[in-house]
């Protein structure tokens, strides 16, 4: 350790200490003259400015994206919404001003009162938003009383507008308040306590394109707080559009269809996996949202047995029914338990260990082959096709066609459904499974859930000979110009598990579900266009062997499910619908003219964009 | 056994002025945290810092009682530890602001940053007193101070903490140049430097990190963040005048103009409220404990001692100059502390513990052994 003790040694040292020692004065001395500088010789000034705290902060908000449909038809856009505001430091005498303002507005003064109560001290000189979304009478009483309100403000602010009331509600979803939690996360930097931000569906999902970045002035005010000067400005950061894969025409067509039902419709187009309809019945008014629903609004939408507030087309499960028999031709095709020329006889049941299985034609369908019994929807050849397969196998072939779990679109709250196995049932009930269970698998009753997006995908994979996609919302994010930024590419997610050829004896089977002597959906039919598709029923309650009810006397919550689910044209599908109606009872009564109507009205004239409307005062400045 | 010099040669003068600084800090602190609180009690914030600062001194007696000699031998261990602390701050630490800093051990939140300072000084200065001479240090000395710089600079630079990290390289490079290095080692180095900063600035720097530098160096380009809290700042600084407003009658800190009145912006409570003659009375108490910080250093008869106190020094005067100069807009806007008057505990500790060990120098400055 080197230590001092030589005179050399410390003389050189010495220097370092006294010029570190200099240092020190110098920098002190810097520091000290810009005191003087700030608080003698610009101290009056600054004096000046402190008293009225005239330099200040107003936030200008930027507006958020719009939303376009397939075609450009606007679907969300911004109007300017007056909010009433108060800034506490300028409105003296606060008292006489807002009782003032009261006797305007019309409100109490405990209701004007309340808001400035809950901001407490943080917010002196801040504006303070006491009544949002003002109407024009108002605005107009308000500016001519503007010298009696010091203090009072009317603030412009763009607001959420949705333009066609409750359609597509689900799907473009609604936004709300940013709360405390979210604001600590660090997730949204450019918004401020008291902003909303998407909440549900599209608005949601891609509330990082859609959300704009705040501007603002720095601006010096007078004694009543109206603005004398804008001393800087950064100017606010428009969000992104959306142009969106839905069609609005369609989905509004299918929005009517479903009518006062409860249900749901999804439609896809098999090429490239793009949501052209998502409807779910019944809907919901988004622009209630806007600056927080009333607390009865709410409470209707939540205590509505029909659940308004569920998007249908993925948030329910229901029982795929006879749809399902589609997978297990697939399933018992590809595990060679059953081929194209294989037939099955079927007297109205199939005797079970010591049960009896009925078929939904308690007078048989006689010798069929698997075609037949999927134009037919035979409930016999399929108990005996899926007894054979087994409950497993038939379970990897439901995964492999995409149900039982997420189909990965974009959407928060999508749920995965349910495909039972043997080891599933072992761990959720303690118990084996039994072999009659897996006749009422076969044909999509019993633990069997599904969503109707998913058998949308799984359909549309079927009519384009076996691809998966995964559901695509928005087709391109694009700039206040129309400047394309990015587009969204079609995404695949995998392969049905099977051949070509058997994909063809299947498809076969569904196109004579509509064009066969005895399919079950003969009467859609269409002049010029075939149709591929297969009904289903899905029983809500659990009948006892050979019981009988008679439908119209049980309650409608106890009706049977209608399901159909289909594309066209058969041959080079461009648009694959499936569709549900709840306690419609019938598919081919209640679901498939759904059906036809939406393939109608898509394949007459499906290229053509309904009007292009042009919204130049879409973006409010 | 125990020496009477130990006593008499105790720095009871720099007791005396940290003592006054103290009382004047939570003066201070008392009119910013009172300031439009509706409690009658006292406010929370402001016990705590009493807390602190009481915590504070008895650790500085605690590093009374080791010879600080003990701290050049144990220098690689102490380092070590505090790496390890800044690992696992960056592993499972506590996040707040947006960036990883803090480590809770229990009740306390510990910024392990702020320990790293102290720990790096002493083994900087452990190996400059190896390698001192005349003729400064050469290349080859340096490699090693580099490589304990740049470990702990990395940690703190991934929380990220960007402005704890340079002030890490500040002192460093302070303390280097105050030991002397070779002309020649200086100006290839300076040179090195110079040329690096047009190379990264064009082709290792996105956008957007060019325009947070740009923003950190100039506050004006932020008119709606920094640069109005700089404008806030010094409206509330030339306002106070020559006498002030008087204790507890400041009006921008009363209507919370500044987000971060009784942490980074506390000083400018002080020039509000008592005017251009308490900010000297401050900056006087400043000056006369960094004076004696030098004091203490020359005195002492011990190398390592004489770099350990420089460097502690040198780590105060940083703070002060770039605390004050930032609220007086002569400086970037970076959250470093004012020394014993901000709120914050891991800074009164890291403080005291430096007051600590110079006090120690102070008191062994004969014993060479």
């Amino acid at each position: 350790m080197g230590v001092i003790n030589k005179n050399s040694d410390r003389d050189w040292i010495k220097h370092r200490y006294i010029g570190a020692g200099l240092c020190i004065v110098f920098i002190f001395g810097v520091l000290f003259l810009r005191l003087v500088y700030l608080q003698m010789i610009h101290g009056e000034e600054y004096r000046r400015l402190s008293m009225t705290n005239c330099v200040r902060l107003k936030s200008i908000k930027s507006s958020r994206g719009l939303i376009y449909d397939r075609h450009h038809n606007l679907l969300v856009d911004n109007r300017p919404a007056f909010d009433l505001t108060i800034v506490l430091e300028d409105a003296k005498p606060l008292k006489e001003t807002l009782e003032r303002l009261a006797e305007l507005t019309g409100d109490s003064y405990e209701d004007l009162t309340a808001s400035i109560k809950k901001a407490g001290r943080a917010a002196f000189y801040k504006p303070l938003v006491l009544k949002r979304d003002i109407t024009r009478d108002l605005l107009a009483v308000i500016e001519a009383h503007q010298f009696d309100l010091p203090g009072i403000h009317i603030d412009i602010e763009p607001t959420r507008n949705y333009i066609h009331k409750k359609t597509a509600a689900h799907l473009i979803g609604y936004l709300g308040e940013i709360n405390k939690e979210e604001l600590a996360s660090g997730k949204f930097p450019n918004v401020r306590s008291g902003d909303s931000i998407g909440r549900y569906g599209i608005e949601k999902s891609f509330e990082a394109d859609l959300q704009g970045k705040r501007g603002g002035h720095q601006v010096e005010v007078d004694v009543n707080g109206r603005v004398i000067k804008i001393l800087k400005t950064v100017e606010p950061v428009s969000g992104k559009d959306l142009v969106l894969t839905m069609d609005l025409s369609l989905q509004q067509k299918a929005e009517s269809l479903l009518g006062e039902n409860d249900g749901a419709v999804v439609a896809l187009d098999p090429s490239n996996g793009d949501v052209l309809v998502m409807a779910s019945s019944p809907s919901f008014d988004q622009n209630d949202f806007i600056g927080g629903i009333s607390s009865k609004k709410w409470q209707a939408l939540r205590d509505d047995p029909g659940r308004p507030m569920n998007n249908k087309a993925i948030q329910a499960e229901y029982p795929p029914a006879s749809t399902y028999k589609t997978i297990t031709a697939l399933a018992g095709l590809e595990e060679k338990v059953i081929d194209r020329n294989s037939t099955f006889f079927c007297p109205g049941f199939y005797k079970f260990g010591n049960r009896r299985y009925h078929c939904w034609n308690r007078y048989g369908h006689g010798n069929l082959n698997v075609v037949d019994a999927i134009a037919q929807s035979c409930d016999v050849f399929f108990y005996q096709t899926g007894e054979k397969v087994g409950v497993n196998a038939l379970a990897r072939y439901a995964h492999g066609s995409g149900l039982g779990r997420l189909t990965g679109i974009r959407l928060t709250h999508e749920r995965p459904g349910l495909i039972p196995t043997s080891a599933w049932k072992k761990k959720r009930f303690k118990e084996p499974w039994q072999a009659g269970e897996t006749l009422s698998i076969s044909i999509g009753q019993g633990f069997n859930l599904v969503t109707p997006l998913q058998m949308a995908v799984f359909i549309s994979a079927v009519g384009n000979n076996g691809t998966l996609y995964r559901p695509r919302l928005v087709r391109s994010v694009q700039d206040a110009k129309g400047q394309v930024i990015r587009e969204i590419e079609p995404d695949i997610t995998g392969g049905l598990p099977a051949s070509k050829k058997n994909l063809a004896v299947v498809r076969q089977g569904l196109l004579e579900v509509v064009h066969g002597n005895h399919g079950t959906a003969r009467r859609i039919r269409l002049p010029g266009i075939q149709i591929a598709g297969k009904t289903g029923t899905a029983q809500v309650f659990s009948r006892k062997a050979g019981e009988k009810f008679n439908n119209k006397k049980l309650r409608r919550t106890l009706q049977d499910h209608a399901w159909f689910v289909c594309y066209a044209p058969a041959q080079n599908p461009k648009i694959a619908i499936a569709v549900i109606i709840e306690h419609g009872e019938h598919g081919s009564s209640a679901a498939a003219p759904v059906a036809r109507e939406l393939i109608h009205a898509y394949l007459e004239d499906p290229e053509v964009p309904t009007a292009v409307v042009k919204h130049d005062q879409a973006h409010v400045e | 056994m125990f020496d009477r010099r130990l006593v008499s040669n105790f720095d009871w003068g720099f007791l005396l002025v940290i003592f006054f600084i103290c009382i004047l800090g939570l003066t201070i602190l008392y009119s910013a945290v009172t300031a439009g609180y509706a409690g009658t009690d006292l406010h929370p914030l402001f016990k705590r810092q009493v807390v602190w600062l009481a915590v504070g001194f008895v650790i500085m007696m605690g590093c009374l009682v080791i010879d600080f000699k003990e701290f050049a031998k144990l220098h690689f261990l102490i380092y070590a530890a505090c790496v390890g602390l800044l690992v696992a701050t960056w592993l499972v630490g506590h996040t707040g602001g947006g960036s990883q800093r803090w480590l809770v051990l229990g009740p306390v939140r510990i910024q392990t940053s702020e320990l790293m300072k102290i720990s790096l000084i002493i083994s900087l200065a452990s190996v400059f007193a190896d390698s001192i001479s005349p003729e400064g240090l050469g290349f080859r000395h340096l490699i090693k101070p580099a490589i304990l710089c740049i470990i702990p600079f990395g940690l703190i630079f991934i929380q990220p903490d960007l402005g704890t990290g340079l002030l890490l390289l500040l002192i460093a490079g302070c303390l280097t140049i105050f030991v002397k290095v070779e002309k020649k080692v200086l100006f290839i180095l300076g040179g090195a430097g110079l040329s690096l900063v047009p190379l990264v600035w064009f082709f290792g720097l996105k956008d957007y990190q060019k325009d947070r530098i740009l923003t950190f160096l100039n506050p004006e380009r932020d008119p709606l963040g920094a640069g109005y809290h700089i404008i806030q700042s010094k409206i509330a600084i030339g306002s106070g005048m020559l006498t002030g407003k008087g204790f507890l009658h400041g009006t921008q800190n009363a209507l919370n103009f500044l987000p971060e009145q009784h942490t980074d912006f506390i000083l400018s409570v002080l020039a509000e409220e008592w005017g251009l003659l308490g900010c000297a009375v401050l900056l006087t108490l400043y000056f006369l404990l960094l004076f004696l910080g030098v004091n203490i250093s020359y005195n002492c008869r011990n190398m390592f001692g004489s770099l350990l106190a420089m460097g502690i020094t040198i780590m105060i005067f940083w703070q002060i100059f770039i605390n004050v100069g930032m609220v007086m807009g002569l400086m970037p806007v970076v959250g470093v502390p004012l020394p014993l008057v901000s709120y914050g505990g891991s800074s009164v500790v890291t403080n005291m513990v430096g007051f600590g060990i110079l006090l120690n120098i102070s008191m062994r400055k004969f014993n060479t052994a």
